[in-house]
């Protein structure tokens, strides 16, 4: 079920008062409760503190969804970027349903406001002196902010020691997302792009291959930098664990097959506006062969209503943004009316 | 199961593939970029031109063409047939000597290139020893002889290329016998000029610099007589009879000479500086041609008067009281004159001059009075201005073809008549398979219409924008006018004339439709113009109408050019296109698309600040939509930024050009300065190199945004009639794609024929698809039914195509520069994509549909795309799965003007300029090729001399 009101945007008041005000609305008040928003990504946040409220608040345009779910029985890995536009974490959530049932949740404190920017990837495939790094640059308005050049390095082939044409890091642009993760540095060269080899191409192809991969750019390199390598089969390391990748059979092709799928999966975002209605994400044409992906769309219906998420048609539409292959359309001509009302915030 | 096939692992395909591609670039339309030097055979009635990158092309008969390419890329500095053969010798600036021959190989003649050669003096003897300054192919085929900067002549065997020690004829040996006091003034200096004696193969003509010319017998070795000369020297003419020659100095002067046997050292009989008194640049090369009435034809190049018309490059024809000089458009490389060869005939009679300028070539009548000149079949100067865009329409129907012919012919009557005069070889290539129109805008407002059916380019019709507009050049300004005293006698001949009145007036997009005849073409000013096919000519007055682009934005200022004004009242067109509608765009930035949708008598247009339609049935506007992003203000700007950068690289090409033309000075052009400039030129080029290595090149590493600049310019518009609002109802639809990766499409509703003029065109939006990796979007197609592209529009009218299948459902193309996306219609959603640049680096910067003719069965033909990309590949996606089918290098990556310039046909064929007056043609279709093949026959050797004494004559000229 869902609800629908307004609140004043200047004086949004403390978080106690709105959880009071939730509770009363959905005549829940002895219930504990998570309360999530979505951000303007698609992004499921947590809202628990004045901070995340405020921000919530400050930036609903002008609608705010806000999920709530009952506390004993919520997903806490629902919060975060992955859930809301990447379908990969839910299908393996789907595929391996035990995985976080079974999980304990170390639960210090409640999420952060936080999503992940980057993450070192297939550590168990590549060799130590290489790291794969993804950055995430659609959950965030940083740029990207790195440069490249060519250079040189010296490889070891048959014919003994060879020095052969490299692409390298060049520029960190301060504040970037490239620099703020520290896991990429000057000098430190690329070897692939989304799984394809750069040797052989030009600086200019490279930078096309990178603009190109920009919403989901994975990056291999050889660090300059060689003493904070990874070792192998310490997890604990300060990478921000996409278990799910990194837990894979480690056969090479299966991994590149992987990772390019996932890549597929996130930039599948085209918008349309149909008539001068709302803007809203292309879904992919319903498929014809791909018996799993249609499977994997009814059991996560079927997931997010035992995640105890009260069903609502609000909710619904949250959950196709995650997953691309639900359509949904909304055609309300009273909806753009309400938009005009100021800040609303729908349950 | 299928789809777990891996892509090019079906054997079946593979062989199909193999039946429909293939990649050859066929042959080079235009005039050669830099033009060196320039051959001629009368015997076999073929032209060569050699270039400053080291080709040679062969010119005879209309399809009659060959080229060779010299290893080295060096200049061609001279070229001369073998008397007799099918041979040519060709010198480099390295001074290397190269034989070409024409065999014939599987039915069709080629040319190849058979034996090089360098000639080397004695170890420790200075380079200039054996300097080839002077080639002279002898007619008796064996040798020839190599006139050099030390004053030697070394002789070589022919076809070998091996010198003859023996019977080198060293200056000491001439200088022998020549008088004392004369020779100490000057010594002998380089070989100028070797010409072999029109009658007797024994004796040649020896220049040297100085002003020294000698007979020299090569039987005896030694020589018969001195001809004292005071000026220095030029160049050689023997009159056909042998019993005098003319020489012609650096003064601007020529001199004639007898040549008898009882006087071993005769005094000149006249001399003569036609262009004094006051003095008067080099005359380099002369001809003397006989005729039957007595008055000779005298033609040389250059001895203009130095302070008043030093500029200029003449040749002056003299005959009697007749004299022009003709004033060509750019510097003369060379020139020659057909005459009659025959051997048996006793007055020369010229025929027509040849004069191969910088820039183009130009070819005079003789014959007819008032020496008009020759419309050449092929070398046409496709930059005579520059050009700015082109149009390829396959497959014109005959009628429209005769038209556009009929108007052309209108405008080429001061043309002569004369049937071409260079007309060696025999053209054995069928005949093209259809007619082909290939339309080039250009930066002075015209378009040309070019045959390109064949293998000769051909001018068939020129259409010029500028009547409509007001601009400051005079139409009255004839720069043919000469006043009757007016002395000298300049005619300006030649049709290249790089300098734009107004580049506003430049045509940036063209879009004809070859049922109708309508034609719209777009220009550097917000300009479009809708013209219709009119076979007389007309004056009327041009409708106008504003298109506000920037409607419902506000506080914007446009800091580019202005519109151009136009011209009020009625305006007189000459039979052809005749432009009925102008639409202005506001502000008056660039078109940057264009589309004509004859059918529906609409015209959609686009700039960097949005977009518009215009029924020109009704002559108005139905809407225009702004893409323009509230934060672009580069956009708004126009283009000022980049005139200014233009500007610079302008400056940088022309300091490049003055640079190479000072290292290729002639080799005597002053010792001093010319190495001084050389050696600063030296340095400079190395500091700015060492600048470029001090600042490493790098590459920002960002993602697009929707603030970036120039995301609302407008790529790419598309009509099509589909399905857009529900599957059970089409109608005509608007497709528009921006730089920013945004795609619009608009409803259209066209009223019914009959209520054609009464009710308006209306247009409703209906789609706003943004690609979220926001590339340029630079194609949109609509697939049918049958997954086959839309027909052109009155295509299915004229019963040329099947009508398209509105049953099953259709299909939208989206190409940005990125990615190819397959969406489905009418409610969009993804179907399949091709990552063209996250998976190659590569981006597209063409894509065309081409059909794919099979070369084993009629019966199979199939639709593809046909992409080229920044790296200068050409790609053959398929449809509607989008699989790459194969890939060519085409151009090479750094060449972007060439990329730029590349048009696809509609047959898989393809051109792009390698210069700015060079058309490669490609082909990518096994069934569609157009490439040059003939015969050049090796005449009957004749026993008699004399026909081969005047071909080693003409073909010894000497160029500067």
């Amino acid at each position: 079920e869902f609800r629908r009101f307004s609140l004043e945007r200047s004086k949004p008041g403390k978080f106690e008062e709105f959880y009071g005000l939730l509770q009363h609305v959905h005549k829940i008040p002895n219930v504990d409760v998570l309360v999530g928003y979505t951000d303007i990504h698609g992004d499921l946040l947590p809202i628990n503190n004045d901070d995340n409220y405020h921000k919530a608040v400050s930036t609903a345009n002008p609608l705010l969804r806000i999920f709530i779910q009952r506390k004993e029985d919520a997903d806490y890995s629902a919060f975060g970027t992955d859930t809301m536009t990447r379908k990969k974490n839910v299908l393996s959530n789907v595929l391996r349903p035990d995985n976080h049932k079974k999980k304990p949740h170390i639960v210090i404190s409640m999420p952060q406001d936080f999503r992940p920017v980057s993450s070192i990837i297939d550590v168990d495939i590549l060799p130590e002196t290489h790291r794969r790094v993804r950055l995430y640059k659609y959950g965030t308005d940083k740029p990207l902010g790195f440069y490249i050049r060519d250079g040189s390095s010296v490889r070891v082939t048959p014919h003994g020691l060879e020095k052969v044409p490299g692409i390298f890091i060049s520029r960190l642009v301060p504040g970037g997302l490239a620099q703020s993760t520290g896991l990429l540095a000057v000098n430190d060269e690329v070897l692939e792009v989304n799984g394809i080899e750069v040797s052989g191409k030009s600086l200019d192809q490279v930078t096309d291959m990178m603009i190109a991969n920009s919403r989901n750019l994975i990056i291999t390199v050889r660090p300059a930098n060689q003493r904070n390598n990874i070792v192998r089969n310490s997890r604990t390391s300060g990478s921000s664990g996409q278990s799910t990748e990194s837990s894979l059979p480690s056969s090479t092709p299966n991994i590149l097959a992987n990772f390019l799928q996932g890549e597929e999966e996130s930039d599948e975002e085209d918008i349309i506006i149909e008539d001068s209605g709302e803007p809203q994400q292309i879904p992919k044409a319903a498929p014809t062969s791909e018996s799993l992906e249609s499977l994997t769309q009814i059991e996560l219906l079927h997931e997010s209503t035992q995640n105890g998420f009260l069903p609502s048609s609000e909710m619904n539409l949250n959950h196709s943004a995650a997953n691309v292959n639900v359509e949904y359309e909304v055609q309300d001509p009273d909806h753009k009316s309400l938009e005009e009302d100021g800040t609303i915030i729908t349950l | 199961m299928r789809r777990f096939l891996r892509p090019g692992h079906d054997p079946v395909r593979e062989r199909l593939k193999r039946d429909l591609f293939q990649f050859n670039k066929t042959v080079e339309h235009g005039f050669p970029h830099q033009p060196s030097a320039l051959g001629y055979s009368p015997f076999l009635r073929l032209m060569a031109i050699g270039t400053r990158s080291g080709a040679v092309k062969l010119y005879g008969a209309p399809g009659v063409e060959f080229m060779g390419l010299h290893e080295e890329n060096n200049t061609v500095t001279q070229i001369h047939f073998i008397p007799g053969q099918c041979q040519l010798v060709t010198l480099l600036d390295d001074n290397s000597l190269h034989l070409w021959s024409l065999k014939q190989h599987g039915g069709a003649s080629e040319l190849r290139e058979e034996h090089r050669f360098t000639l080397k003096g004695p170890p420790g003897s200075p380079p200039s020893a054996t300097q080839i300054t002077a080639v002279l192919p002898h007619s008796s085929r064996e040798v020839l002889y190599l006139g050099t900067e030390s004053g030697n002549i070394f002789v070589v065997e022919l076809p070998s290329l091996r010198v003859l020690e023996d019977r080198t004829i060293t200056s000491e040996a001439v200088l022998q016998r020549v008088p004392e006091d004369y020779c100490n003034r000057r010594s002998c200096e380089l070989v100028e000029a070797l010409r072999e004696h029109p009658k007797n193969p024994d004796h040649i003509l020896i220049g040297y610099s100085r002003g020294l010319i000698v007979l020299w017998d090569l039987h005896n070795s030694r020589v018969t007589h001195h001809f004292l000369g005071s000026q220095q020297l030029e160049n050689l003419y023997w009159q056909r009879d042998g019993s005098k020659f003319i020489s012609c100095h650096y003064d601007g002067s020529y001199t004639q000479w007898p040549v008898s046997s009882d006087n071993r050292q005769p005094e000149p009989l006249e001399n003569l500086v036609p262009y004094g008194p006051f003095p008067c640049k080099a005359i380099s090369k002369i001809y003397w041609q006989t005729t039957k009435n007595g008055l000779p034809y005298i033609i040389f190049q250059g001895g203009m008067p130095r302070a008043s018309y030093g500029d200029r490059h003449s040749i002056s024809v003299v005959h009697g009281s007749q004299q022009t000089a003709f004033d060509f458009t750019s510097r003369v490389i060379d020139f020659f004159i057909i005459f009659s060869s025959e051997p048996t005939a006793e007055f020369d009679d010229p025929s027509a001059m040849v004069v191969l300028a910088e820039e183009e070539l130009v070819v005079i009548d003789l014959k007819t009075a008032g020496w008009p000149a020759v419309h050449p079949p092929y070398l046409a100067s496709l930059h005579c201005s520059a050009i700015t865009c082109s149009h390829h329409v396959s497959n014109i129907p005959l009628k429209l073809w005769e038209r556009i012919i009929s108007a052309g012919s209108k405008q080429n009557i001061h043309y002569s008549k004369m049937p071409w005069p260079i007309d060696g070889g025999t053209n054995i290539a069928p005949d093209p398979p259809q007619r082909d129109l290939l339309l080039t805008g250009h930066e002075d407002g015209t378009v040309r219409f070019w045959d390109a059916s064949g293998v000769c380019l051909h001018l068939l019709y020129k259409l010029s924008t500028v009547r409509v507009f007001l601009t400051d050049a005079d139409p009255n300004d004839n720069m043919n006018t000469v006043g009757e005293d007016e002395w000298p006698p300049l005619r300006k001949v030649g049709t290249f004339d790089p300098y734009s009145d107004d580049p506003r007036l430049g045509i940036q997009k063209i879009y004809l439709c070859k049922y109708s005849g309508y034609l719209a073409v777009a220009g550097t000013a917000g300009q479009v113009l809708v013209m219709e096919l009119n076979d007389e000519d007309a004056e009327h007055i041009v409708d106008h109408a504003e298109a506000d682009l920037l409607q419902d934005q506000e506080g914007y200022r446009w800091k580019g050019h202005e519109k151009l004004k136009t011209r009020d009242g009625p305006v007189r067109f000459e039979a052809g296109f005749q432009p009925f509608v102008l639409v202005q765009c506001q502000p008056p930035a660039v078109v940057t698309s264009l589309a004509l949708h004859s059918e529906w008598k609409l015209v959609a247009f686009g700039t960097s600040h949005g977009f518009g339609l215009f029924d020109h049935q009704q002559k108005r506007l139905v809407f225009v939509k702004c893409t323009l992003h509230p934060s672009d203000q580069l956009a708004l700007e126009g283009p000022l930024s980049r005139v200014k950068s233009l500007k610079k690289s302008l400056r940088q090409s022309f300091r490049r050009i003055r640079r190479s033309r000072v290292s290729s000075r002639k080799r005597r052009g002053g010792s001093g300065n010319a190495s001084e400039v050389q050696e600063a030129n030296a340095k400079f080029d190395q500091d700015a190199l060492q600048e470029m290595e001090l600042a490493p090149v790098q590459r920002k590493i960002e993602a697009r945004s929707a603030e970036d600049s120039f995301t609302g310019f407008v790529r790419t518009l598309y009509f099509a009639d589909t399905f857009l609002r529900d599957s059970s109802r089409h109608c005509p639809s608007l497709w528009a794609g921006t730089n920013g990766g945004t795609v619009y499409a608009f409803c259209l509703r066209v009223p019914p024929a009959e209520r054609r003029m009464d009710e308006p065109v209306r247009a409703e939006q209906a789609k706003e698809i943004q690609l979220m990796h926001r590339a340029p979007v630079v194609g949109i197609l609509v697939l049918d039914g049958r997954s086959t592209p839309l027909p052109e529009p009155l295509e299915v009218a004229h019963d040329l195509s099947k009508s398209p299948d509105m049953q099953g459902s259709h299909q939208l193309l989206v190409v940005s520069e990125e990615q190819l996306k397959v969406f489905t219609l009418p409610k969009v959603s993804s179907k399949l994509k091709l990552k063209l640049t996250a998976l190659e680096g590569c981006r597209v910067r063409k894509v065309t549909v081409a059909n794919f003719g099979s070369c084993k069965t009629d019966d199979y033909s199939e639709n593809d795309l046909a992409v080229l990309t920044n790296l200068g590949d050409v790609q053959i996606i398929s449809l509607p799965f989008l699989k790459l089918q194969i890939r060519y290098p085409c151009i090479r990556k750094e060449d972007v003007s060439g990329i730029a310039s590349c048009v696809f046909t509609k047959y898989g064929q393809g051109f792009y300029l390698i210069s700015p007056s060079e058309f490669e043609r490609f082909s990518l279709s096994t069934k569609w090729l157009v490439e040059p093949r003939c015969v050049v026959d090796v005449p009957e050797v004749t026993s008699n001399n004399h026909v081969h004494n005047k071909s080693g004559m003409e073909n010894a000229a000497r160029k500067s």
